[in-house]
């Protein structure tokens, strides 16, 4: 950082905190006046307008709420273990979580991205990255339950993913930590030598079943990749990865990796880089990954597979550019008429909009490059800049749009969101954000077509927010207004685990389309059961297979007799085809194993070593009728 | 009057019997009878058709609903199979829309009449089965079974809504059943119009 850049910050560090005083009583004076309380009240029995999906960063889960009420519905279990249904635990599900680490019951979930259909929401699946162990999951929405999870290979912290493209062709990933690609042990300091790579991972997404598959991946430059946003309309062929520690710093990152000037925004042509794979420019490549996933009515699959296809940018000249930008770029949003690349420079002064238009003119003229990295042009910063948004904030982040022509900023350092006109690049109004505000979320806002109403900042601290509830807080959410020419806070609400990105999406999209069971009929379980008529105990050696049926309120069969030591599998179908009718199933003292919640017309496997002789109760744990109480039986054990 | 009787039926009219006898095809494709549930846990409600041939669920799953609900009360289960009635129906409605055939090229006034007279007979029957039917499922319930309301019966209505336990049970002819009294009503109109141009000497 020279002087002058230092005076600068400072400056505006003084500036900032006096604006923010002053828009802090401001804000709450707003608020009173008008009648946010009323925007926000859902009345008993009437239905909220959006459905808000909140990634739980690290609770590796994603929460279901209500807009504008913020009203908790749900929580999908993705990527850790859930004992309140058995997510993770039971033969089906606990496959799920098989890596080639093995079984990694958690992980820490950044980015949730909605399929899309020429760039609108489609409402059909959300996606989310694990960042720790690379994967990446599909979760369902009509079940609202996960139902695949991939392993991204050659990757370390999934971090730039899954950002998709304008028809959901790909999801994209990229790696936040660069490593030996393949490993190896090698020293640390060799970072800066270049041992270290990134990869930027296509993953295709069948359109009709959603199903995942690696398609290829380019080997980049070993730096720390960020965040990401595909193109849409006329940069539709196109997706934008920011990348930090571009200093390829190995000590004291801190210091070391935000030195430069300017790190950059890779824009990474994915149409080009397939047709090179088409072209058989890509090579077979190591790296194994498990591919986990739900077929519609049967127990999960989960495959271990070889090897990927790798494409090296020498190999596939106009798919990649560098696009410098100030300073520790974070976040990177495309405007949705596809234009503006808006960068987030987490340690600048300005917001640096790219102009798409200009990057086509100029990105292949010798005269805008200052250099290549790993045969990848880096193009002139002014060479593509739409404008800077100069002064904005401290520490902008991410970017969501209103589809009115105007962007909303996240600033971290400063706590706030700034509202600005795109094209003029004017702010227009600071709203205090509490306190420390990551990820904005607009409906519809990453989309082409924003449904623009409501704003949600996603923050990391409440102090003084809620009631203390020790020393760590809830993390927190704050809902704006956004129709009006100045935009309104609403209100602000807890959150389960840090919400990190959230996808909103309009309620009518989807509400009808909920699932209400899964019908009987169409369940291919192998150890399914149709009618009670079929339950049944089946011995094999050691191995005892319960055929078991619940409907209310009862179990079939109800009582069962085991020797100590049988491995027994409770196979058990709920026969309810009724709405809102799972049934719950718990054995008294059982090691190892929660609750099991089996969706109606669902079959869940609770495996149960059988212990000490002796009498143990088992008994539905979801209250489901008038005689719920009398739904339990006991299993005896004999020597 | 036997002169009356014995008139050939005028051609509007012919073509209105042959009318009335293929609208009652409809009734082969339509649910004749419809028994609504309305209890707080069912904001959506359960609902069950009678057909000519058989009983089924308003939803795909309602019967096996209704069925899991009456079970708590000891009620036998609801299934097509267990109403002999389903069987020969489909030959009464047959029988119908074959009378209505055979006055089309036998037009006479008496053949309408015995038209009517069918109708008001099989729909007694109908009625009467029908309220036996709900009687018998209504009444004769398990002793064993978990709930059981001294003197509480859980006869549906014929027709109209009754409460029974915190469930408001409500019976009306469906598009079939209206079909079926449409029919009747038509061949009354018939009857008058004949009546009055027999009167007015035409």
């Amino acid at each position: 950082m020279n002087y002058k850049t230092l005076i600068k910050s400072v400056l505006l560090i003084i500036v900032g905190t006096t604006a923010l005083a002053f828009c802090k009583k401001g804000a709450a004076t707003a608020t009173l006046a008008s009648d946010a309380a009323k925007k926000v009240y859902v009345a008993p029995g009437e239905k909220d307008e959006v459905y808000a999906f909140l990634s739980g960063g690290f609770n590796g889960q994603m929460s279901v709420y209500g807009i504008p009420s913020a009203r908790l519905f749900k929580i999908i279990p993705v990527f850790s273990v859930f004992p309140e249904n058995g997510y993770g635990y039971d033969e089906e599900t606990k496959d799920m979580l098989k890596t080639t680490h093995g079984y990694v019951p958690w992980d820490d979930s950044h980015h949730v991205e909605a399929s899309m259909t020429e760039g609108k929401q489609d409402g059909r699946w959300l996606f989310l990255n694990a960042n720790n162990t690379p994967r990446l999951a599909r979760i369902d929405l009509k079940a609202f339950e996960t139902k695949e999870i991939l392993e991204i290979p050659n990757s370390a912290g999934n971090h730039a993913s899954p950002f998709a493209t304008e028809n959901t062709e790909y999801l994209m990933a990229a790696t936040r930590f660069s490593v030996p690609i393949p490993q190896s042990s090698v020293p640390i300091e060799n970072f800066s030598k270049g041992d270290f790579k990134g990869t930027v991972t296509m993953v295709k997404v069948e359109p009709k079943t959603g199903r995942l598959s690696i398609e290829l991946q380019v080997l980049v430059p070993g730096f720390d990749y960020d965040l990401s946003h595909c193109g849409k309309g006329k940069s539709h062929d196109w997706c934008f990865f920011t990348s930090y520690n571009t200093e390829q710093a190995h000590k004291m990152l801190e210091v070391g990796a935000s030195k430069n000037d300017k790190d950059y925004i890779l824009a990474f042509n994915w149409v080009r880089a397939k047709q090179c794979l088409d072209q058989g420019k890509a090579t077979a490549h190591s790296g194994e990954y498990y591919r986990n996933y739900l077929p519609e009515n049967k127990p999960v699959v989960s495959e271990k597979i070889s090897g990927v296809k790798m494409l090296h940018p020498k190999d596939c000249s106009g798919m990649m550019y560098y696009l410098p930008t100030p300073k520790s770029p974070h976040g990177t949003d495309v405007d949705p008429t596809g234009e503006y690349i808006v960068g987030g420079g987490k340690l600048a002064t300005v917001i640096p909009v790219h102009s798409f238009t200009k990057l086509m003119e100029v990105k292949d003229k010798p005269e805008h490059r200052t250099a290549e990295i790993m045969n990848i042009p880096v193009l002139k910063y002014e060479s593509t800049l739409a404008g800077e948004v100069k002064k904005p904030c401290l520490g902008p982040l991410h970017t969501e749009f209103d589809g009115q022509g105007y962007a909303y900023t996240s600033c971290f350092v400063s706590s706030e969101v700034v509202k600005w006109e795109l094209g003029t690049w004017e702010v227009v109004q600071h709203l205090p954000a509490y306190y420390s505000v990551g990820h904005l979320s607009i409906v519809g806002g990453s989309s082409k077509e924003p449904y623009g109403k409501y704003l949600i900042a996603l923050n990391k601290i409440t102090k003084d927010r809620y009631l203390p509830v020790g020393m760590e807080l809830p993390q927190s959410a704050q809902l704006y207004d956004i129709s009006g020419r100045k935009a309104e806070l609403l209100s602000d609400f807890p959150t389960v685990g840090e919400p990190h990105y959230s996808q909103m999406i309009p309620a009518k999209l989807l509400m009808d389309k909920a699932a209400k069971i899964y019908p009987l009929e169409e369940n291919k379980h192998p150890y399914g059961i149709k009618s009670e008529k079929e339950a049944r105990v089946v011995r094999e050696g050691n191995t005892v297979r319960v055929y078991m049926s619940q409907i209310r309120s009862h179990f079939k069969p109800d009582t069962i007799e085991v020797k100590r030591g049988d491995t027994v599998y409770f196979h058990i179908t709920n026969l309810e085809q009724d709405f809102d009718i799972p049934h719950g199933f718990a054995v008294s003292g059982a090691p190892e194993m929660p609750n099991l919640l089996i969706m109606p017309g669902q079959t869940r496997t609770f495996k149960w070593k059988a212990p000490n002789p002796g009498i143990y109760p088992f008994y539905c744990t979801d209250f489901c009728s008038a005689l719920h109480q009398e739904m339990q039986q006991y299993i005896r054990v004999t020597p | 009057m036997k002169s009356f009787f014995l008139r050939k039926l005028n051609d509007k009219n012919r073509l209105l019997v042959i009318g009335v006898g293929l609208v009652l095809v409809g009734v082969f494709f339509t649910p004749i009878w419809h028994i609504s549930l309305d209890a707080p846990q069912y904001p959506e409600g359960l609902g069950m058709q009678i057909w000519v041939n058989r009983v089924v669920g308003s939803t795909p799953y309602d019967l096996k609903n209704i069925n899991l609900l009456n079970h708590y009360i000891g009620m036998q289960e609801i299934a097509s199979e267990s109403i002999p009635e389903l069987l020969f129906m489909p030959y009464v409605l047959g029988y119908l829309i074959f009378g209505a055939l055979v006055t089309f090229f036998y037009p006479r006034i008496w053949m309408v009449c015995l038209g009517v007279f069918n109708f008001a007979v099989l729909g007694a029957v109908g009625f009467y089965d029908f309220w036996r039917w709900e009687y018998n499922y209504g009444h004769n319930l398990n002793p064993e079974a978990p709930i059981v309301v001294p003197g509480m019966v859980y006869q549906p209505p014929l027709l109209g809504c009754k409460e029974m336990l915190n469930i408001t049970a409500c019976s009306y002819p469906s598009i079939g059943g209206m079909i079926l009294f449409a029919a009747v009503f038509t061949l009354l109109f018939l009857l008058w119009t004949e009546r009055r141009r027999f009167l007015d000497g035409i």
